[in-house]
């Protein structure tokens, strides 16, 4: 199998980094694409973004947050557990300038963990990296350090004003435009709602920006259209067209639905397995007192 | 040897018949609809085969089963020797024995098939099957010897019924065979298309274990031209088969196709075969609660879709077509089989566009109805609307299965491998497989012929795997 975890921490609350031995993902890993994995044998297939790559090690890092049972289950392994089937890297690489150019990187939230390679990438090729992360309070802001180590200029907001400038990640956006920077390229990652706004931001100031989406995936090769995303009015699947599309012809209402479909099963399946857990604490309870 | 029950022939006119779940009971669970044969039914039914000398069945299987040798055996109660017998040409006969559509091969051209005298062929299929359950209800290893190690290597790509053939084939012929899968389950469509009810996994998964057996080794979760490249994957083999079969799913490019609760037929079969989504939430992934279900199309994916959904307990399944019943390109027994467990068929109904509920989920689905003209191109009547007719199905769900293109993923990333630019698949030999732009690549199945059947995916291994053998030992593929 493989696949075995060599670091495991915790970032913020219910998300964690971890630092997997994947050597043919991390030799032929691009910044942007991304990894299918499962947990368990009767598990689901989920995307995850290589959030960074050590050739050396041959390992690969990916950062996932709790909000299902598969990150759940994925957060509940530590170092040593071996990740049970792990797919890549697959999408489309991010499409790097080969140098010279201004880049604004913009993360939000878990976002933060896919804004790391692609300013890295933008940074080794030359490129000036002016990255924005986002967070709604400081204790949720992930990555700051390692981001910020690959960024020429470098901005935090969040939503309460804890750390960094209050606000959003859109008001320090349009502050740098009103500010008259000149911005070659823009890349956003984060919150669906966020990458809307992002792009409305970069738009009238003509700023090209790269969108990198995170729809439904069920098998990430191509082969179900799961993924589906209107871009340009063209339906495109995000799994091997994308992730990263033209974020000013990507229609996000859509994709903001279809990533709605399925949120009441998913809460379905998590309360069953807080309740299949809580039935075997008390199981265990019963077989103490047993004894 | 000496004990050897006589073979007698058995002159009934009719197949010997199959049990089979109800219609009622099937609809609610996932299990076989044919329930197989037992020793003696199997024994009678082979004891129909006539043994005749010019063996049209065999010539009619695309891979050249020797029919009349293993149904002898059988009609002799010597199972394990027809086992040996199929082996031969057939590693997987408990596969075959239930996707191969026999009426179209073997059992067509069957000297006993004359149904204007009411007379049936022999059932090769259900014998098939029959040995393929045997083997491995009994734990039976009966596999082929393999040839002493040549000290070749080869690379196959997909898992699927080429993939897998061609494995069985050069492992045989004693090369070091590695098959890599991108899905985390081996089987190709065998695995995510084909439905529990036709081909239960446990089954193929013992078949597949034979073949680890025999010395394949198979690699999960590495999509080649992601997880490495096609010239790298050339640089560490000698020979490459590319089997990654026709997985691009097709849509109707009709306004509210992305809308909530349209499905292509790979999204939902691979989310209820694959996923195993009939069993959620004991298992992870879902496929959401549907009431009423439009299926769009009429070939076997078709048939499997509206089947799979009619047992996850909706009121109504709708199939949706827009030619008639004649044009109907599914096997004879699926369409049976579907009509069966009461799925409705809308013939000579062409989608216009899918409603939207004003959640952005689906409730419905306009449609054109259409009557026949003159033959097109294909010699079909072409269907051609009936002005100012349509009509409104009323669904929750829908699923679209009006065909798969060949699967993009490895083909992408070689640009300089000739294919053919508009249908996307690879350009081979026909008599080899042999790819016509590098001697060691090979390729065959539904990446070189776009979306056929199991069984011809399953011919072009072994064609290709032979080419393959004489390419490896004397560098010639004609041996």
């Amino acid at each position: 199998m493989g696949n075995r975890i060599v670091a495991a921490r915790l970032l913020a609350d219910k998300t964690m980094l971890f630092e997997i031995e994947a050597e043919h993902i991390a030799r032929g890993g691009r910044a942007g694409q991304f990894v299918i994995l499962r947990v368990s044998d009767e598990g689901e297939r989920i995307p995850l973004t290589i959030a960074h790559r050590d050739e050396a090690k041959g390992t690969i890092t990916i950062v996932a947050q709790e909000v299902g049972k598969t990150t759940k289950d994925l957060n509940a392994l530590g170092v040593g557990d071996e990740i049970l089937d792990l797919a890549g890297p697959l999408g489309k690489p991010t499409d790097i300038p080969s140098g010279g150019k201004t880049v604004l990187c913009v993360g939000g939230g878990i976002g933060n963990a896919v804004v790391w390679p692609l300013a890295t990438a933008m940074k080794a090729a030359g490129n000036k990296v002016i990255t924005i992360l986002g967070a709604r309070t400081k204790d949720l802001l992930i990555l700051e350090d390692e981001v910020r180590a690959v960024s020429d200029e470098f901005i935090v907001t969040t939503d309460d004003g804890s750390h960094g400038r209050e606000g959003l990640v859109t008001d320090a956006i349009q502050g740098l435009i009103d500010d008259g920077v000149a911005i070659d390229e823009c890349v956003c990652i984060g919150p669906v709602i966020m990458m809307k706004f992002v792009c409305r931001t970069t738009q009238p100031a003509g700023i090209k920006t790269l969108a990198s989406l995170n729809p439904i995936m069920v098998d990430g090769t191509g082969m179900c259209g799961a993924c589906r995303v209107t871009v340009g009015g063209k339906t495109r699947f995000a799994c091997v067209e994308g992730p990263e599309f033209d974020g000013h012809q990507v229609d996000f209402d859509e994709l903001m639905t279809r990533l709605s479909y399925y949120k009441p099963e998913e809460a379905r399946s998590l309360e069953r397995s807080r309740h299949v857990c809580r039935m075997d604490e008390q199981a265990d309870a019963l077989a103490k007192q047993d004894r | 040897m000496a004990d050897k029950p006589s073979y007698k022939f058995n002159k009934d006119k009719t197949k010997t018949p199959m049990r089979e779940q109800s219609p009622q009971a099937r609809i609610y669970n996932f299990e076989e609809v044919p329930l197989g044969y037992s020793e003696d039914e199997a024994t009678r039914e082979a004891q129909r085969c006539i043994q005749c000398k010019d063996k049209p069945c065999q010539s009619g299987c695309p891979v050249g089963v020797d029919i009349p040798a293993f149904m002898r055996l059988v009609g002799e109660q010597d199972y394990e020797g027809a086992l040996r017998k199929i082996k031969e040409t057939n590693f997987l006969p408990a596969i075959c024995g239930r996707v191969c559509p026999q009426e179209d091969q073997c059992e067509l051209v069957c000297n006993l098939n004359k149904p204007d005298k009411g007379r049936e062929p022999g059932g090769v299929g259900r014998v098939e099957r029959f040995l393929g359950d045997y083997a491995l209800e009994n734990n039976l290893d009966i596999r082929p010897e393999c040839a002493a190690p040549t000290g070749k290597k080869v690379a196959i790509i997909g898992s699927g019924p080429a993939g897998l053939t061609a494995a069985s084939d050069l492992v045989q012929k004693g090369h070091d065979v590695t098959v890599f899968e991108a899905l985390h389950r081996p089987g190709g469509v065998l695995f995510y298309g084909i439905p529990e009810f036709r081909l239960p996994k446990a089954i193929l998964v013992k078949e597949i274990e034979g073949l680890k057996k025999m010395g394949v080794t198979f690699v999960m979760n590495y999509p080649v031209g992601k997880a490495e490249s096609l010239k790298s994957i050339r640089d560490r083999f000698d020979a490459t088969f590319i089997a990654t079969g026709a997985g691009l799913p097709w849509f109707l490019d009709i306004p509210g196709e992305n809308l909530n609760g349209v499905y292509s037929a790979n999204e939902f079969l691979c989310r209820v075969n694959l996923m195993g989504a009939w069993r959620f939430p004991e298992t992870d992934t879902p496929v959401k609660e549907m009431k009423r279900i439009a299926v769009i199309g009429a070939g076997n994916t078709a048939m499997d879709s509206a089947r799979t959904s009619k047992r996850l307990d909706p009121k109504k399944v709708y199939l949706i077509y827009r030619r008639s019943r004649l044009e109907m390109p599914a096997r004879a027994e699926e369409i049976h089989h579907a009509e069966e467990e009461g799925i409705e068929f809308n013939l000579l109904h062409s989608p216009l566009r899918i409603l939207d509920d004003g959640t952005g989920a689906v409730c419905g689905i306009e449609c054109q109805e259409m009557q026949l003209g003159e033959p097109d191109a294909s010699g079909r009547r072409r269907p051609v609307p009936i002005e100012g007719k349509t009509k409104v199905f009323e669904v929750d769900t829908v699923v679209i299965a009006i065909g798969q293109g060949p699967n993009p993923l490895l083909t992408a990333d070689v640009p300089e491998l000739a294919r053919d630019e508009r249908r996307g698949t690879i350009t081979v030999d026909e008599d080899t497989m042999q790819s016509v732009t590098w001697p060691d690549v090979f390729a065959g199945g539904d990446i070189v012929t776009g979306g056929a059947t199991v069984i011809l995916a399953m011919g072009a291994g072994r064609k290709a795997a032979t080419a393959m053998h004489g390419y490896l030992m004397t560098g010639s593929c004609t041996v």
